[in-house]
């Protein structure tokens, strides 16, 4: 064992996550305009989000609505009557100068606490705790351009859920795990859309280390990790670094760093912290949160089947296999995708091949979500088809498949422009394999002796001569039928 | 008609100007043409407003000669109403009397001028008011005082001092205001005034600009209480934009005007009643209280061993609220912006150390040293502890009496000048009515006398959300009392180059 194997194996991982969703709700936190990613600068705003003099904030249920759901999901106590409060400190792009957040302190507490969420591994259940969910209003965005600083103030006051684990997490994989999870349950029950490239899921981490069972040791708050990957190669790295330092036998600072995704780094931000006094008071524009135990029932009853149970439905009534199952079930737009093609007419067991296969080895060497692919469910049902109706052969499809993906082309015009389309017709079929058995006497030799794998090589032939473009279950039985096999 | 304008639409009420539409006795452009000529008289002397627009109010009211006189005109058809400058109104400059808002037009209006809009009204202009509504005598405005035209050397009253002088003086025939800690009923009592501050939640703080949210309410001015009772009528009522705004339902208020007080137990607070009040305050306070028991209310001595300790609450809760409410004036959106910052940072401090003034500056310091971090629960937390102890010694109050009164200012009018280097001094004027901000109660100030040549009001505050009772009782007693008490004798500026010096 090399020293610093030894030295790992003395210190424990121990993570944090705090995690920030979008909540998908139609219109604003505290105002009717609409929350929607990719409008022209400052179209989507009113008084009340622009922070102007006189405005007043009005809390959308739907907002809390989903918070509770989310509470639920995640098997939190809901909160009677927490209430908001204001988080003060100046930035342009907060409009009020200060932050209708809702804060912990004792007497107010925040929408939901004490939840845990399950995750397997290897067969190996984990219970990470929830240490709360609570509700506040993004900010709007900053935009630097051309030596100055403009404020887009579309985003501002959308509704935001922070949601808090406890530091149960022990190694940068299982904090990935924790998140692909945590994302895959709120997208489940219609939270959030939880895309971290979009920002409607955002992450950081608290990391530090201590002797197995010991004391808390100084922690780190790790930000700006804008992917699933990314927030694991930033815990590997921000691990590894404490380690180096704890096994140096130097100290840990506390303090916010930033991952560099291009570097591989993180590096310190250089924010004091403790510095920013945030003088919360309790909002008072708006009443205190009541959730009633009728309201919680009703959300109870809305929500949407959890992944889980939509991965089990998949075995039973779809017959497909646990690891397929599990795999299209891991994001709702995957799963949505799954059922949308099924619904237009492909095999289930056929659909899940496709995307458990072909698209997910696609998604992963571009680096995507299946939301941002070019191929629509309609048109994998339209390439299915083809096969289907034997218009062209699997292994065309595949080919026919990378180039949809590529150039979100539907399948028939890419089938017509290759020339793709199967060779059925028994004459032709016949000149090929009569081309085939006199060119390998050999084989055919074998075929009339009863050996039936010797049938295979010759339609490989056929097919090859064809281009693939050949029926092969036709090749099959004329060969049979030429050679006279018994 | 009784008063020393008998002549002039300018000085008839609200509901009398209805009658003469119906009879055909006067048009709106007569009443708005004949408000706007003592505007012209008074003005340069009372400086009650800070922006008029005397052209729109012409032709609001010429849109309203034939309509105003049927039997379906909205309530205030044809009534002039002037609003306090710290009320959002679309397109209309609204400073809030701060520089750091100099130029700003609102893209909308407060809840409460669509509704008056709504009622018919005619909006004339924007009046003086101190800086943010801090303040007691409207000398905290960053566009100078307002005089009252009771007394060209003494103050209005404040904040709300410009809409008080502006109805006291004939320059509209109603006006709002808002009241934090006294606001509206204080110039009120100043001005020889009728001003209510509502039940917290009954008037929709939309459109507002906040001042310390949990203790602000909209009010209306008017010269005598039918006046008053129709205005709240008008604006009262849940608001879907204000979520303090509460959903009780709003009587009508002019209907309930019956003047009988018989057997009303009328609560007298003897903390109101101490050592240090002016004895002419003392005296027409006295009077009043008198009057209503003849008119058979039945006095209670009431003891409200809190309300002293609301003063230095008050100072804390609101001066916390402001702190917070008043940092958005920052010079990124809206309003002044300094041009002589390097960076961010010199912005914020610049742009807000030019917009602000003294005392705004002096209660977002209070109110954000209250709020750190240490001091938060001593301060704070404490404040709020006080808050609901006389919340709840009110409340107790008011279920073995009716309603409570006292005097609404230990003073009347005090000179200009006189308390603005001493801020404690000037805190003082509120010491009556701030109690009734933190309980949330209603309380109207009525005039009820002289003390000398200035107007006394008596203060009566009721239960939440029985503004009709507050309201019947100030009718009671204005028609209790002799005629002076019901209709100042307003000083215009030509009587004064006229009268003998």
């Amino acid at each position: 064992m090399s020293g610093s194997a030894a030295a790992a194996a003395l210190y424990e991982t121990v993570i944090g996550l705090e995690v920030h969703v979008q909540l998908s709700t139609r219109s604003k936190m505290f105002c009717g305009c609409a929350c929607a990613f990719g409008a022209p600068p400052n179209t989507l705003t009113c008084p009340v989000c622009l922070g102007l003099p006189g405005s007043l904030p009005v809390l959308n249920r739907a907002a809390v609505e989903l918070g509770v759901r989310a509470a639920l999901v995640l098997n939190c106590t809901v909160r009677p009557d927490s209430r908001f409060h204001r988080k003060n400190y100046y930035y342009p792009d907060i409009p009020k100068n200060y932050q209708i957040s809702q804060y912990q302190y004792t007497g107010h507490p925040p929408l939901a606490t004490d939840g845990v969420l399950a995750l397997e591994a290897g067969g190996v259940t984990r219970r990470v705790g929830i240490r709360r969910v609570h509700l506040e209003e993004d900010t709007g965005k900053l935009v630097h351009a051309g030596g100055r600083s403009l404020v887009d103030y579309n985003r501002s006051g959308t509704p935001l859920m922070e949601i808090v684990s406890e530091p149960d997490l022990r190694s940068a994989e299982e904090a990935r795990l924790f998140l692909t999870r945590l994302r895959a349950v709120l997208q489940y029950a219609g939270v959030t859309t939880g895309r971290m490239e979009e920002g409607t899921l955002r992450c950081d981490a608290n990391v530090s280390l201590r002797d197995p069972g010991g004391p808390h040791g100084t922690r780190t708050e790790i930000k700006n990790m804008n992917s699933l990957r990314s927030v694991e190669r930033a815990l590997r790295f921000e691990e590894a670094r404490q380690r180096d330092l704890l096994a140096g036998g130097a100290a840990v600072v506390q303090e916010t760093r930033h991952w560099d995704e291009a570097r591989g780094l993180t590096f310190s931000s250089r924010e004091k912290e403790e510095a920013q006094d945030y003088r919360y008071f309790p909002e008072p524009d708006l009443l205190p949160v009541r959730v009633d135990a009728a309201w919680i029932e009703r959300i109870r009853k809305d929500i949407p089947e959890l992944p889980e149970a939509r991965r089990r439905r998949y075995v039973e009534t779809y017959g497909l296999p646990e690891h397929d199952a599990g795999l299209l079930t891991e994001t709702r737009p995957m799963a949505e995708f799954f059922e949308a093609t099924v619904q237009l007419g492909g095999h289930p067991r056929t659909v899940a091949n496709w995307l458990v296969g072909d698209v997910a080895a696609y998604m992963n060497a571009a680096g995507v979500e299946i939301e941002q692919i070019a191929v629509r469910p309609a048109a994998l049902a339209g390439l299915l088809a083809l096969v289907d109706r034997g218009t062209i052969s699997g292994r065309s499809a595949k080919e026919v498949l990378e180039e949809m993906l590529r150039t979100g082309r539907a399948a028939d015009e890419i089938v017509r422009e290759r020339g793709l389309v199967q060779i059925s017709d028994t004459d032709e079929l016949i000149r090929l394999v009569d081309a085939a058995i006199a060119e390998n006497p050999g084989p055919v030799g074998d075929v009339k002796a009863g050996k039936d794998r010797a049938v295979t090589f010759l339609v490989g032939q056929v097919m090859k001569k064809s281009r693939g473009r050949a029926n092969p279950e036709m090749v099959n039985r004329l060969l049979r039928d030429r050679i006279g096999a018994p | 008609m009784t008063g020393p304008h008998p002549a002039s639409p300018a000085d008839r009420p609200a509901w009398d100007l209805r009658a003469c539409y119906r009879r055909g006795e006067l048009s709106p452009s007569e009443v708005v043409d004949g408000v706007l000529r003592r505007i012209e008289a008074v003005e340069p002397q009372v400086r009650a407003y800070l922006y008029l627009d005397a052209d729109a109010a012409r032709r609001e009211a010429a849109q309203w000669d034939r309509a105003a006189g049927a039997e379906d005109a909205p309530p205030l058809a044809g009534v002039p109403v002037a609003l306090k400058d710290n009320l959002c109104t679309r397109g209309v400059p609204t400073t809030a009397g701060s520089r750091v808002l100099a130029g700003f037009r609102p893209p909308y209006d407060a809840t409460v001028v669509t509704r008056l809009r709504r009622a018919g009204a005619i909006v004339l202009g924007k009046t003086n008011c101190d800086e943010f509504a801090m303040g007691s005598s409207t000398e905290n405005s960053a566009f100078g005082p307002t005089r009252n035209p009771w007394d060209p050397d003494r103050v209005p009253g404040g904040s709300s001092g410009g809409s008080a002088a502006a109805v006291a003086a004939g320059e509209a025939t109603l006006a709002l205001g808002s009241d934090t800690g006294g606001s509206i009923r204080e110039p009120g009592a100043f001005c020889g005034v009728v001003g209510l501050k509502p039940t917290y939640g009954r008037v929709s703080r939309y459109g507002l600009i906040a001042f310390a949210s949990s203790l602000d309410q909209i009010g209306p001015f008017a010269r005598d209480v039918r006046d008053a009772a129709l205005l709240l009528r008008e604006i009262a009522g849940r608001d879907p934009a204000d979520a303090t705004s509460a959903g009780v339902e709003v009587p009508d208020y002019p209907a309930l005007l019956t003047g009988r007080v018989a057997g009303l137990r009328l609560g007298v607070v003897r903390e109101f009643l101490q050592d240090g009040l002016d004895p002419g305050v003392a005296g027409a306070v006295g009077e009043a209280i008198r009057a209503l028991e003849r008119s058979g209310a039945r006095r209670v001595d009431v003891s409200l061993p809190h309300a002293p300790y609301a003063l230095p609450a008050y100072y804390i809760v609101a001066p916390a609220e402001a702190s917070s409410n008043l940092a958005r004036y920052a010079g990124v959106l809206y309003g002044h912006r300094t041009t002589r910052a390097a960076d961010l940072i010199g912005m914020y401090a610049r742009t807000r150390d030019e917009g602000f003034g003294a005392e705004v500056k002096r209660r977002i310091m209070l109110g954000t040293y209250a709020l750190s971090a240490g001091y938060y629960d001593a301060f704070y937390l404490r404040a709020q502890r006080v808050r609901e102890l006389i919340r709840r010694e009110f409340a107790q109050a008011l279920e073995s009496v009716d309603v409570l009164v006292g005097p609404v200012a230990p003073t009347p009018a005090f000179p200009l000048g006189e308390r603005v280097e001493d801020p404690l001094e000037m805190y003082l004027a509120d010491v009556f009515t701030v109690p009734l901000n933190l309980a949330g109660l209603p309380g109207v100030s009525v005039p009820c006398g002289f003390a000398g040549d200035l107007p006394v009001g008596l203060q009566i505050a009721g239960r939440a959300f029985d503004e009709a009772t507050v309201l019947n009782t100030a009718y009671a007693l204005e028609r209790a009392l002799p005629a002076p008490g019901r209709r100042p004798r307003v000083v215009t500026a030509a009587e004064r180059r006229s009268s003998p010096a």
